[in-house]
C-alpha cells in the first residue's frame, strides 16, 4: 500500500487536475440534493405541468381535444356555482388559519415561556392526536357534533336545549371546528420555534423601559414572533383551501369546498380540463391569498414600536 | 496628585439593607448592605458568581430579595415591578430590539409618556447626541457595531431620565481599545448628565479607572467599599488584594497593635508600623504583609534609599513598555514580583544578577489573615 502510495504521486496529480469540478461546493451541493431534487421533479412538477397542460384542453367524452382553449377558465371564474365554492374554501380556510393560529399561540406561548424543564414533554403531549389516523379524527367529530352526538345529549342532559340541534354538523362550521383541531399542532411548533428565538433579555429590556406585561408582549414578543405565525397561517391556509376529505365527512352540502368539485371533474363528471383548470385557478388563489397574508403581518408588525 | 472631582453629593441614592438572596440553600447574596450616593458613580467589582449582578438586578427589580430591602431615592421597592422603578438598565448583550431602528429603539420608553411629537423627537435627539450616535438614527439594529449597539442601549436608557442607571459589564463584549475608549467616555457621560451609575464588572482595571468608589464581592458578600485608590492601596484582606492586581505578599508577626496603627515583624522587610487597616481582625499573632509589585523600585549601581532590600534575580518577563522581575530574597520563602518600566533599561537586567529594591513603607499594607 504504501509502495504503490509512493509511486503513484505524479498519477494522483493527474486525477486532482482532472476532477475540478467535483471539488466545487456548488457541485456537491447539487449532487448531494439531486435524489430528492430528482424525486420531486418527477412527483411534483411534472403532474403539475400535466394538470396546466390539460387546463389549456377539451374533453370529448373519452378523448381529449388538444386545441387550446380558454373556456375551461372562463367557466371555473364565471359559473356561480364554482365562483361560490371557491369563495366558501377561502373563507373556510381563511377562518381556520386565523382561529388556529388564534388558539394555538396561548398553547405555543406557554411552552416556550413557562414550559420550564418539560417542554419536550409538552410537545410530546401535543402529537398525541397523531397517532390517530386522520379519518378517525374527522369521524369522531361526527360523534361529537352529531343528531345524537355527544354535544347534542350534553346539552339536552343540562336542559339547554330541548332538542337535538342540527346546527351542529353538515354545514360550513363543522368543517371549521373539524379542520382547526386537526392542525392546531401545526401551528403551535412554528410559533413555539420562533417564541424560542425571541431574546428573553429583550423582554426584560422593554420592562425595564416601563412597560407592563402586556405592553412588553405586543410590542416585542408578538411582533418578534411574527416569522412562527406567518409559516404557522401559511402552513394552515394552504392545504385546507384544497381539503376535500373533511368536508365530504362533516361538511353536508352547505360545506362542500372547491377541491370535492374538482374531485367530481376529474371523477363522475369526467371533465379533466374543467378540473385542472379549476385546480390550477385554486392554486392561484391560494398563492396570491398566502403572499396577501404575509404582507398584512408583516405590516402589522411594523405598527408595533 | 490630582484629587477626583467629586461631583456627588451625601445623600443616599440608593440603599441596601441586609439583602440575602437564596436559591434553595445556595446564597447568591449573604446579607448585603450598602448606601449608594446621589451622583455617583458606584461599581460592583467580583469574579464570576460573586453575587454582583443578582444585586444589580434586583435594583432594577428583575429578582426581588429572600430577606432585606432596597430603596432608591427613599423610596422602599418591595413589591415594586421593574417597569414602575426609576431605574433603567444597560444590559451585558445591550437587548437592542431588532425589529426597529436606533430612533425607535432610543423612543421606546418614551412613547408610554405620551409625549408631543416634538418634545419626543428632542429628546431622542439629545440623547443621540450624548452618546454620538448623531445620524444613525435611520439604521436597523442589525446593522450596527458592538460599539454602537452599546451606544443605543446607553440613549435608550438615558432618555428615560432615570434616577439610576445600571450597567451590566456594560464594556465586556468590546474589544480592548474600544472598551478603553468607552469607559473614559462613560465616565464623561456621567459626569456631564449627573446621574447614579451603578456598574458590574469583573474587570478591576475597568472599575479603578471609572468609579467613584467600588464595591468588591467574594462569595455573595461584600468584601470591601472603598475610593478605587483605597481599594488597591489599603485591600482588607488578601482575596481583595489579590483580585484588584498583582501583589505581593509577605508573611509578617504582629508586635504591637493599637487602635490606629499596627507594629510588624518581618523577614525581608524587618520591623514595619503601618495603619491599620479598618476591618483588621487579628487572628492569632500572625497577619500579612503585602506590597505591589510596582511599588518595589530597582536601584541602580550605587544609588542608595533609606528602605531597601536586597536579593537575586531569578526571571525576568518583557511586556512591552514594563518588565516583570521576579526577585529572590534571603528570609522570604516566596520571591517578590516587581514591576519596573522599561526607560532605565530594566529590560537588559540579567537573570542571576544581584539586584537591590527600595521600597516606601507607606506603600506596605497591612492584612489579617
Amino acid at each position: 500500500m504504501t509502495v504503490a502510495a509512493e509511486g503513484s504521486p505524479p498519477l494522483r496529480m493527474a486525477g486532482s487536475r482532472r476532477s475540478p469540478l467535483l471539488q466545487s461546493e456548488a457541485v456537491q451541493g447539487l449532487a448531494l440534493i439531486s435524489p430528492t431534487f430528482v424525486y420531486a421533479l418527477i412527483l411534483l412538477v411534472l403532474p403539475i405541468l400535466v394538470v396546466i397542460a390539460h387546463s389549456f384542453w377539451t374533453q370529448n367524452y373519452l378523448t381529449i381535444d388538444h386545441t387550446f382553449t380558454l373556456e375551461n377558465y372562463r367557466i371555473a371564474l364565471t359559473e356561480p356555482i364554482y365562483r361560490d365554492l371557491l369563495w366558501r374554501s377561502l373563507y373556510i380556510s381563511l377562518t381556520v388559519s386565523l382561529l388556529t393560529v388564534a388558539l394555538a399561540y396561548p398553547i405555543a406561548y406557554f411552552i416556550s415561556f413557562h414550559g420550564g424543564r418539560h417542554k419536550s414533554l409538552w410537545l410530546f403531549l401535543i402529537t398525541i392526536p397523531f397517532w390517530t389516523s386522520y379519518l378517525l379524527r374527522v369521524m369522531s367529530w361526527k360523534v361529537i357534533l352529531g343528531y345524537n352526538g355527544v354535544l347534542n345529549s350534553g346539552l339536552m342532559g343540562l336542559g339547554i336545549i330541548d332538542e337535538p340541534s342540527t346546527a351542529l354538523l353538515y354545514n360550513s362550521s363543522a368543517v371549521i371546528i373539524t379542520l382547526t383541531h386537526a392542525w392546531a399542532t401545526f401551528a403551535i411548533l412554528p410559533i413555539f420555534v420562533s417564541l424560542e428565538k425571541v431574546d428573553r433579555t429583550l423582554v426584560e429590556a422593554a420592562t425595564d423601559l416601563g412597560d407592563g406585561p402586556l405592553r412588553s408582549f405586543l410590542r416585542v414578543t408578538l411582533p418578534l414572533s411574527a416569522p412562527g405565525i406567518i409559516s404557522a397561517a401559511l402552513i394552515v391556509m394552504i392545504p385546507t383551501v384544497g381539503d376535500y376529505v373533511t368536508p365530504k365527512l362533516v361538511g353536508g352540502k352547505d360545506g362542500v369546498m372547491i377541491a370535492n368539485a374538482i374531485q367530481a371533474q376529474f371523477g363522475k363528471a369526467s371533465n379533466w380540463p374543467l378540473g385542472a383548470a379549476l385546480s390550477v385557478t385554486t392554486m392561484i388563489i391560494v398563492s396570491l391569498m398566502a403572499g396577501a397574508t404575509v404582507l398584512v403581518i408583516r405590516a402589522l408588525q411594523r405598527l408595533a414600536r | 496628585m490630582l484629587e477626583r472631582v467629586q461631583s456627588q453629593s451625601d445623600r443616599t441614592m440608593i440603599e441596601i439593607r441586609d439583602v440575602t438572596r437564596s436559591y434553595g440553600s445556595f446564597k447568591a447574596l449573604d446579607n448585603a448592605s450598602l448606601a449608594i450616593r446621589e451622583g455617583e458613580f458606584f461599581s460592583l467589582l467580583g469574579p464570576s458568581g460573586c453575587g454582583k449582578t443578582t444585586l444589580l438586578r434586583m435594583i432594577a427589580g428583575f429578582d426581588a430579595p429572600t430577606s432585606g430591602s432596597i430603596a432608591v431615592d427613599g423610596q422602599p421597592m418591595d413589591g415594586i415591578p421593574a417597569n414602575r422603578r426609576p431605574t433603567n438598565m444597560v444590559f451585558q448583550s445591550y437587548a437592542i430590539f431588532p425589529h426597529l431602528n436606533v430612533e425607535q429603539n432610543v423612543a421606546y420608553g418614551l412613547k408610554r409618556l405620551k409625549l408631543d411629537a416634538g418634545e419626543e423627537r428632542r429628546r431622542v435627539e439629545e440623547a443621540l447626541v450624548q452618546v454620538s450616535l448623531t445620524g444613525l438614527g435611520k439604521r436597523r439594529a442589525t446593522e450596527l457595531s458592538g460599539g454602537q449597539r452599546q451606544r443605543v442601549a446607553l440613549a435608550r436608557a438615558l432618555v428615560m431620565r432615570p434616577k439610576v442607571l445600571l450597567l451590566d459589564e456594560p464594556l465586556s463584549a468590546l474589544d480592548k481599545k474600544l472598551r478603553e475608549q468607552m469607559q473614559v467616555e462613560l465616565r464623561r457621560l456621567q459626569q456631564a448628565v449627573g446621574i447614579t451609575f451603578v456598574l458590574v464588572t469583573h474587570d478591576q482595571y475597568e472599575a479603578l479607572a471609572m468609579s467613584d468608589r467600588i464595591a468588591v464581592m467574594f462569595g455573595g458578600r461584600i468584601a470591601q467599599v472603598a475610593s478605587p485608590k483605597e481599594i488597591y492601596q489599603r485591600p482588607v484582606n488578601r482575596q481583595v488584594a489579590d483580585f484588584l492586581g498583582g501583589m505581593n505578599f509577605v508573611k509578617a508577626e504582629i508586635v504591637e497593635e493599637n487602635g490606629a496603627s499596627l507594629v510588624l515583624d518581618t523577614l525581608g522587610f524587618g520591623r514595619v508600623r503601618t495603619d491599620k487597616p479598618k476591618a483588621f481582625v487579628r487572628n492569632g499573632g500572625a497577619a500579612t504583609l503585602g506590597i505591589r509589585p510596582e511599588r518595589l523600585r530597582v536601584l541602580w549601581d550605587n544609588a542608595t534609599a533609606k528602605f531597601e532590600v536586597a536579593g537575586k534575580v531569578v526571571e525576568r518577563h518583557y511586556f512591552g513598555e514594563i518588565t516583570h522581575l521576579i526577585v529572590e530574597i534571603p528570609g522570604l520563602e516566596k520571591p517578590l514580583s516587581v514591576t519596573e518600566t522599561n526607560d532605565f533599561g530594566a529590560d537588559d537586567i540579567p537573570v542571576g544578577a544581584p539586584i537591590r529594591l527600595a521600597y516606601d513603607p507607606e506603600a506596605l499594607v497591612a492584612m489579617a489573615d
